[in-house]
C-alpha cells in the first residue's frame, strides 16, 4: 500500500534541452516524447544561451500543444545567467506568459513573485529557510542543485511538505557544474560569444574536455560547464521516494530518452528492479560512464553502489 | 624575471648578521653545535605565540621539511604545542617528512618574516612545495599571523647576548669549539 | 580652490577601500595600510575562504573590531556560503555572534541566511555577497526588497558602463572588485570543486581544497599540478605557475591541436587604470580580493590603492608601483570591465 502510494505520487519530468539541437530535431524529439514517453511534466525553453531561443521558437507553440494534448504539463523555463538587456528582456517575455514558469535566477524570482511558480536547479535552494522564503513568494516546486547530498535532501523534504512545496531531483543526464558570462564553445573554436555563429550546434551532448593526461573530464556547453559522466540515480530512486521526493527529472540527451523514461518509470513503479534497470541503461548508447557521487557526499564523478538492495 | 616586491621594512638584525657571516663558517660546522640555536628558536616561537598551534589544528605534530637550497643543511620542523622541534640535518640524510618547502635561505627568511608574499614566490617558481599541501597551507597561514618580525623576537630572546654582536659571537664560539 | 580641484571634487565620490583579512595580523596590516573597511570570516564553512589555518575565532573578531574601530575602520563579517538543510544552526550562530559583537555589516549570499538576519537582527547591516550572483537590476532588487540589503558586491563580469547604468536602477550601494584573483565562473553556483573532490564551494566554502592538491616537479623543473585524480596544468621549466583551480587549467579538446586554457588563463584582476572611471560610475566601495594571501600582499596592495584613491580625490594622477608580481601567473587583466569584447 505504502509503495503504491509512493509510486502514484512519483512523477517523471523532463528537464529543458540544454544543448543547441537543430530546430527540426528539437521539434521531433518533443513530438516523440509527447506520443511515447511516460513523462508527466515537460520543461520547455532556453536556459543556457538567449541567442539560441529564436532558432526553435517557431516550433514552440506546436510542441507545447502536442505535449498538452498528450496529457503532459508544460512548464516554461527562464535563463540561468541573466545580465544583458536581451537576456533580461527574454526573462520578461517568458514570465509574462500564462503558463507555470520555472525561475532559474533572481530576476525571474522577482517577476514571478505572488503567483505559483517553480525554482529551478540554478537557484540555490539548499536549506529549509530558503525554501520558506521562496514558498512565501509562491514557489510550489523546487528542483534541487545537483550537488546536494542525500543527507540534505532528507532533511529538506519534511519541511517542504509542511510548506506544500514539491521537491524535484535530477536523476539522469549530465550535470551542470558551472556557468559563465563567457562562451567556452566559442572560445574553443577561436570565436567570441557575439560572433559565435552557433558553433555549439555541432555537439548535441556538449563538447568533451580532457586533461593533459588525455582523461575525459568535463563537457562544454556554451556558457555552461557540465560533467563528463551522466548522472544515474536509478539505484537511489527508492530512497528518494522514501524521503518524500515526488518529482524525478531526466535531463535530455541525444540517446533514446523514451527508453530511459520507460526504465525509470518501471523502477519507480516497482515493475523493474534497480539491477535490471541498470543493465538496460547500460544497453543504451551513451558514450560516457555513469556517476552518482554527489548523492553520497563524494566527488561528483564517482560511482557508488547503493547500500540497500 | 621581476623580483616580487618586498614590503618595505628595515632589515632584521639576524638577517644583517647572516648577510655578513660568510657561509663558509656554516659549512664545516657539525650540526650538533647549531642545534641548540634551532631548538631555542622553536621554543621561543611556541612560548611567544601559543595560539599558532591552534591555527595548525590537526597539522601540529606533522614533520615539515624546510630546505634552504643554497645552504648545506635542511631543517625539519615538528610544531608540537608542548615541545616544538626544529632539527638540522645534512641534505643527504633525507629526513622523514610529510611536506616540504624549498627556496633560497633569504627568500624563506623573508617569507617567514612577512616581508615577501609566499604565493608570489610560488608563482615565480622561486619556492617549491611538495607533499601534504594542506599542511603547508596551514603552516603558512599560521606563520603569517605571527606579526612583526618573528626573527627579531627570536634574536631578542637570546637575552644578555642578544643583538647581532651577541649572536655572531655565539656562532663563532660554537664554530671554534670554545 | 582651483578650478581643476573643484571639478574633481564634484566628479568623484570618495569610495571605501574594502580590504581582505585572512588572519588578525593581516587585518592589522590592512588597517595600518589605510583600509576603510576590512572583511574576514570565522574558522568554519560559513564563509567562502574556509582554508586550513585561516580565519578568525570569535574572540579574534572582537579584538579586531576594537583595533579597526580605534582607527576609524569598519569590520565586515563574511557569512557568504549556503547552509545545507539540517545544518542551518552553524550559520545562525555566526549571524547571532556578528550581531552581538556589533560588526559593521555581514556579507551574506544564501536567502535563508539573509532572511534570518533581516528578521532576527533588523539593525544588522546586510551586504549581498558576490556569491549571491545578483547580476541584473531585477535580481539585486529582489534581494533589496526581500531582505533590506544595503549594498551589493557585483559579479566581476559587468563593464564599467554597465555598472554606471546599474547604479541608477537599484536602491542599494555598489561594491566592485578592483584587484585580486578572479574566477571565470558565475559566483555561488560553481560545483567544479565538489565534482572533483567531494568538498563543495557553496556548502563548505572551499575552492580547490588544499587537501586534494598535489604538486609534482620533475628533474627538468616541469611542475604538474593536480586536483584529486585530475591533472589541472603543467608548467614547463621556469614558466610562471598558478593555483590548481579547475577553471584556470589547461585542457585538450577535439578542436584545439594543443593544450589550451579552456576557460581562462591564470590572471589577476587589476583595475588600477580604470580607477577614475569606477569612481565616476557611482561605486561606493572598492573591494580587494585576497583573504588567503599573506600580510605582505595585503600591505602592498592596500597601500598602493590607498595612495591611488587619495591621489585621484586630490586631483593628482595616480601612479602605481607595479603590482604585477603579486598577480597569479604574473599576468594582469581588466577582465570584462573596460569593454564587452572580452565575452
Amino acid at each position: 500500500m505504502e509503495i503504491a502510494v509512493q509510486a502514484n505520487k512519483s512523477e517523471l519530468t523532463l528537464g529543458p534541452v540544454l544543448f543547441n539541437w537543430e530546430p527540426e530535431s528539437w521539434r521531433d524529439f518533443y513530438f516523440r516524447i509527447a506520443d511515447e514517453a511516460p513523462i508527466a511534466t515537460v520543461y520547455l525553453g532556453e536556459v543556457i544561451c538567449f541567442k539560441r531561443a529564436p532558432l526553435f521558437e517557431p516550433y514552440l507553440e506546436a510542441v507545447a500543444a502536442r505535449l498538452q494534448a498528450a496529457g503532459k504539463t508544460v512548464v516554461r523555463c527562464t535563463l540561468a545567467e541573466v545580465m544583458s538587456k536581451q537576456e533580461r528582456k527574454m526573462v520578461d517575455e517568458v514570465c509574462a506568459e500564462e503558463t507555470i514558469v520555472e525561475a532559474n535566477d533572481g530576476s525571474a524570482l522577482l517577476r514571478l513573485r505572488g503567483r505559483p511558480h517553480h525554482a529551478g536547479p540554478f537557484v540555490n535552494v539548499y536549506n529549509e529557510r530558503t525554501l520558506a522564503v521562496l514558498a512565501r513568494g509562491g514557489v510550489c516546486n523546487v528542483c534541487l542543485p545537483p550537488e546536494m547530498p542525500a543527507s540534505a535532501i532528507r532533511a529538506l523534504c519534511p519541511e517542504a511538505a509542511k510548506l506544500a512545496v514539491t521537491i524535484e531531483v535530477q536523476v539522469f543526464g549530465r550535470v551542470g557544474l558551472a556557468l559563465s558570462a563567457r562562451c567556452y564553445h566559442a572560445r574553443a573554436h577561436g570565436r567570441s560569444k557575439d560572433s559565435c555563429q552557433f558553433i555549439c550546434n555541432v555537439d548535441p551532448d556538449g563538447m568533451a574536455l580532457r586533461t593533459l593526461e588525455d582523461k575525459p573530464f568535463l563537457t562544454v556547453n556554451g556558457i555552461q560547464t557540465m560533467s563528463h559522466d551522466y548522472l544515474n540515480l536509478i539505484g537511489e530512486l527508492a530512497d528518494l521516494q522514501a524521503m518524500g521526493v515526488t518529482r524525478f527529472r531526466l535531463s535530455p540527451h541525444s540517446c533514446d530518452m523514451v527508453e530511459v523514461a520507460n526504465i525509470f518509470r518501471g523502477v519507480l513503479d516497482r515493475r523493474i528492479s534497480a539491477t535490471e534497470a541498470g543493465a538496460r541503461l547500460d544497453g543504451i548508447k551513451i558514450e560516457a560512464p555513469f556517476s552518482n557521487g554527489f548523492y553520497y557526499g563524494k566527488p561528483g564523478y564517482s560511482w557508488s553502489r547503493a547500500t540497500a538492495p | 624575471m621581476l623580483a616580487p616586491p618586498r614590503a618595505g621594512r628595515p632589515a632584521s638584525p639576524l638577517k644583517k648578521l647572516l648577510e655578513n657571516a660568510p657561509s663558509v663558517l656554516l659549512a664545516p660546522v657539525p650540526l650538533a653545535l647549531l642545534q641548540p640555536m634551532f631548538t631555542r628558536i622553536a621554543t621561543h616561537v611556541a612560548q611567544a605565540r601559543p595560539e599558532l598551534f591552534n591555527r595548525l589544528g590537526p597539522h601540529a605534530g606533522k614533520r615539515f621539511l624546510i630546505d634552504p637550497t643554497d645552504l648545506p643543511f635542511v631543517l625539519v620542523l615538528t610544531p608540537l604545542p608542548d615541545r616544538p622541534l626544529l632539527t638540522a640535518h645534512r641534505r643527504h640524510e633525507r629526513p622523514a617528512h610529510v611536506a616540504a618547502i624549498a627556496g633560497t635561505f633569504f627568500n624563506l627568511l623573508d617569507m617567514i618574516d612577512g616581508s615577501l608574499d609566499g604565493d608570489a614566490l610560488f608563482f615565480s617558481r622561486d619556492l617549491q612545495v611538495s607533499g601534504d599541501t594542506e599542511a603547508v597551507v596551514a603552516l603558512r597561514n599560521a606563520l603569517d599571523d605571527f606579526e612583526g618580525s618573528a626573527l627579531d623576537s627570536v634574536v631578542a630572546s637570546f637575552g644578555a647576548l642578544s643583538g647581532p654582536a651577541g649572536l655572531a659571537l655565539s656562532v663563532v664560539r660554537s664554530v671554534r669549539g670554545r | 580652490m582651483s578650478e581643476a580641484q573643484s571639478f574633481h571634487q564634484q566628479d568623484y565620490q570618495r569610495p571605501e577601500l574594502v580590504c581582505p583579512a585572512g588572519t588578525p595580523a593581516a587585518l592589522r596590516a590592512a588597517v595600518d595600510a589605510g583600509a576603510d573597511a576590512v572583511y574576514c570570516g570565522l574558522q568554519n564553512e560559513t564563509n567562502a575562504r574556509n582554508f586550513p589555518g585561516l580565519n578568525f575565532t570569535v574572540p579574534e573578531v572582537e579584538q579586531s573590531l576594537a583595533y579597526a574601530r580605534a582607527r576609524n575602520a569598519k569590520l565586515l563579517l563574511a557569512v557568504n556560503t549556503f547552509p545545507p538543510a539540517g545544518k542551518f544552526a552553524l550559520w545562525r550562530d555566526a549571524i547571532d555572534g556578528a550581531a552581538k559583537l556589533g560588526v559593521d555589516a555581514v556579507i551574506v549570499a544564501d536567502m535563508g541566511v539573509a532572511d534570518y538576519a533581516a528578521r532576527t537582527h533588523p539593525d544588522l547591516r546586510l551586504h549581498l555577497s558576490v556569491q549571491a550572483g545578483a547580476s541584473s537590476p531585477e535580481a539585486i532588487r529582489f534581494y533589496c526588497e526581500q531582505f533590506g540589503v544595503k549594498r551589493v558586491v557585483l559579479p566581476r563580469m559587468l563593464t564599467v558602463a554597465e555598472i554606471a547604468e546599474l547604479h541608477s536602477q537599484i536602491p542599494c550601494e555598489i561594491e566592485a572588485f578592483i584587484f585580486g584573483n578572479i574566477g571565470m565562473m558565475a559566483e555561488g553556483r560553481c560545483s567544479l570543486s565538489s565534482y572533483v573532490t567531494g568538498a563543495s564551494t557553496n556548502m563548505d566554502g572551499v575552492c580547490s581544497p588544499a587537501a586534494d592538491v598535489h604538486y609534482e616537479e620533475d628533474a627538468a623543473r616541469n611542475l604538474t599540478t593536480r586536483l584529486g585524480e585530475y591533472v589541472i596544468d603543467c608548467f614547463a621549466g621556469a614558466e610562471s605557475a598558478g593555483y590548481p583551480t579547475i577553471c584556470k587549467g589547461r585542457y585538450l579538446c577535439g578542436v584545439q591541436s594543443d593544450p589550451y586554457y579552456a576557460f581562462e588563463e591564470p590572471v589577476s584582476l587589476n583595475l588600477s587604470a580604470l580607477l577614475p572611471d569606477l569612481m565616476r560610475a557611482g561605486v561606493t566601495a572598492l573591494k580587494i580580493e585576497g583573504r588567503q594571501r599573506s600580510r605582505a600582499y595585503v600591505k602592498s596592495v592596500v597601500g598602493a590603492f590607498r595612495k591611488a584613491v587619495d591621489d585621484i580625490m586630490a586631483g593628482r594622477e595616480a601612479a602605481f608601483a607595479s603590482l604585477l608580481a603579486l598577480t597569479e601567473g604574473r599576468r594582469e587583466t581588466e577582465g570584462a570591465f573596460p569593454s564587452k569584447r572580452w565575452r
